[in-house]
């Protein structure tokens, strides 16, 4: 097996839909764990996961996902679930002759499929509502019901397309806790969404797109740290922050130091955050300030995502 | 030598695994479909069409009509030949393929639901035999049931013990049969020429429409345009022939040994056509 065979890789790939550009030159390569695909509404994000899954065919380019190609779906999916964003099914089925019925479709017999579909149902905590129809379930038992399908038939890559939308808190922290257990288990997770914190929380690496354009990709703190010339902006609680602003503010990396509104804390803008860090080692071996915290204050995906995007992202 | 022997082997396994899969997957979407097709809302429409040319029929059961040929027994097979030319073959059968075949795809462009048969680990021939399959189940059982009754219907009411000899020791069986075939065999082809009209055009109503226009307007035109149409091979194997009218231009029938292999090589070019057209297929539900 080549370690092609664990990617998924986009070669050179564009979609245009006429002249609308889709996505362009996108280039990329995912492995094992989970990878979040971020951007504003239009940016190319649900473009490339229907290209991952053969629903959208490339203008340009190839897309391999373990080595399959996409336009042999008789291969693909044994391999691929894909939860679409589309809220739609088939008319007149409960929740578990869904999941069944296109379990039959993959191949499986009658056992298999009913076992498959049980314990995809149990997975996605909807066994009391399986036996209903779909037509009466909440956005989120649809929501739930649709992730159980993709799941049902056991695949190594699960592609999400916004699967968090809809959901109440609750079940929000089990769905992304079970995200996590199928990462932990080796699966390809790859997921949409405009929710950053929860992004944040639960990406091995992120994906930023804007405009059909892939704007930066990589774990999200490698991310930052490559935005080189952005300034990173940390704060630091302390006893004295006049005097470290003082003590700061010779170096030419640091580029802004601004007390804390409560005056217990400054927020240091600084274009080496290493050479920062122990600057204030120095500082607190010296004796010159006690420090209570240090953190980064950009050093997540809203940050990144409004200094590539130039917006905030929206929010849950 | 025994290396090659072994790969033969394998691939020999391999090939019968891949058709044992594939007819499980079409016994699969078939079963799907047929539930779809026989008891969905849309099913209540094709229902009606089934229906329609009993009406009439069940009509004039209870009411004879005046005139002589409605009092001669040896005129009912050219009235039944009329009433399925006209009422049965050129509207029944024409309308309710069209229903029935191009929802297959269409209908689910328009319910969204499409992408759930792409996702699954299926060839995409495979899914367009498994729903043409069921569209032809749906439209033989419920069109050759209309076909069997109407002839019954039309024969029996008035001629009770006439009708029992006819169908029994005459030629009525055999006739009854003939057009349950020809019904069957228009099934086949407007099944798959509407499948893949559903495929490749939004609007399948317009291309529907034109295709009626070009099957009733058949009589007019030479005898080697005749040949282009669905209508002219299945008139071509009527029991009885009727008169298509003073303007007709006349022209043999094609033998039903000709007819009958052309409709099917016709219709296998089509779902060749028809898989083609899916393998390439996106969904773009928006522009759909």
């Amino acid at each position: 097996m080549s370690s092609n065979d664990q990617l998924i890789i986009f070669d050179n790939v564009s979609k245009f839909y006429g002249e609308i550009l889709g996505v362009n030159r996108v280039n990329l390569q995912i492995a094992p764990g989970i990878t979040s695909l971020v951007g504003p509404n239009g940016a190319g994000k649900s473009t490339l996961m229907n290209l991952m899954t053969g629903l959208l065919r490339p203008t340009r380019g190839s897309i391999t996902l373990l080595g399959i190609p996409t336009d042999e779906p008789e291969k693909l999916f044994r391999k691929v679930g894909y939860c679409t964003q589309f809220d739609s099914f088939p008319r007149g089925v409960t929740g578990r002759e869904f999941i069944t019925s296109f379990l039959f479709v993959h191949g499986f017999d009658r056992k298999q499929a009913n076992d498959l579909a049980q314990l995809a149902i149990e997975r996605v905590n909807l066994v009391e509502a399986a036996d209903r129809k779909v037509a009466g379930y909440s956005k989120g038992m649809r929501q739930r019901i649709r992730l159980a399908q993709s799941i049902a038939h056991q695949p190594a890559v699960l592609i999400l397309d916004e699967p968090l939308n809809g959901l109440d808190p609750m079940v929000r922290a089990e769905t992304i806790a079970l995200f996590r257990k199928l990462a932990s288990e080796g699966l390809h997770l790859i997921i949409s969404s405009h929710i950053l914190h929860e992004v944040d929380m639960m990406s091995d690496r992120v994906v930023l797109l804007n405009n059909g354009y892939i704007v930066a990709e990589g774990n999200i703190h490698g991310v930052r740290d490559e935005m080189e010339e952005h300034p990173m902006q940390i704060l630091i609680r302390c006893d004295q922050p006049a005097k470290l602003a003082a003590y700061v503010f010779a170096q030419n990396h640091v580029v802004e130091a601004r007390l804390h509104d409560d005056r217990r804390g400054l927020f240091v803008k600084t274009r080496d955050a290493d050479r920062f860090y122990l600057l204030l080692n120095h500082a607190v071996a010296e004796g010159e300030v006690n420090v209570e915290s240090v953190a980064p204050v950009d050093d997540d995906l809203s940050a990144v995502y409004q200094y590539l995007i130039g917006t905030t992202g929206g929010s849950a | 030598m025994s290396s090659a022997v072994e790969v033969a082997q394998a691939t020999s396994e391999q090939n019968r695994a891949s058709w044992g899969l594939w007819l499980r997957q079409i016994g699969a979407i078939f079963r799907l479909e047929i539930e779809k097709n026989f008891l969905s809302r849309r099913s209540i429409l094709i229902y009606l069409i089934a229906l329609l040319p009993l009406f009439p029929l069940a009509l004039l059961a209870l009411v004879t009509p005046p005139g002589n040929e409605w009092r001669d027994f040896n005129q009912y097979s050219v009235i039944y030949s009329i009433i399925y030319n006209g009422l049965i073959l050129r509207t029944l059968i024409f309308f309710g393929s069209a229903w029935i075949f191009m929802n297959l795809f269409r209908g689910e462009l328009v319910d969204r639901s499409l992408h759930y048969y792409f996702l699954s680990a299926v060839r995409r021939e495979v899914l367009v035999v498994g729903k043409y399959l069921s569209g032809l189940v749906t439209s033989i059982v419920l069109f050759t049931t209309t076909t069997v009754i109407a002839m019954l219907l039309l024969y029996f009411p008035h001629f009770y013990s006439q009708s029992v000899r006819y169908f029994t020791e005459g030629r009525g069986l055999t006739q009854l049969l003939t057009y349950a075939g020809i019904t069957i065999l228009a099934c086949v082809g407007y099944g798959a020429f509407f499948l893949v009209v559903g495929l490749f055009i939004r609007n399948p109503i317009i291309p529907a429409l034109l295709l009626y226009g070009w099957e009733w307007l058949n009589f007019l035109l030479p005898p080697l345009l005749k040949k282009v149409s669905v209508i002219h091979y299945l008139n071509s194997l009527v029991p009885v022939p009727i008169s298509e009218g003073p303007f007709a231009v006349v022209a043999d029938p094609t033998p039903a040994y000709i007819a009958i292999p052309s409709m099917l090589v016709v219709t296998i070019i089509v779902l060749i056509l028809a898989a083609f057209r899916i393998r390439h297929m996106e969904i773009r539900y928006g522009s759909d």
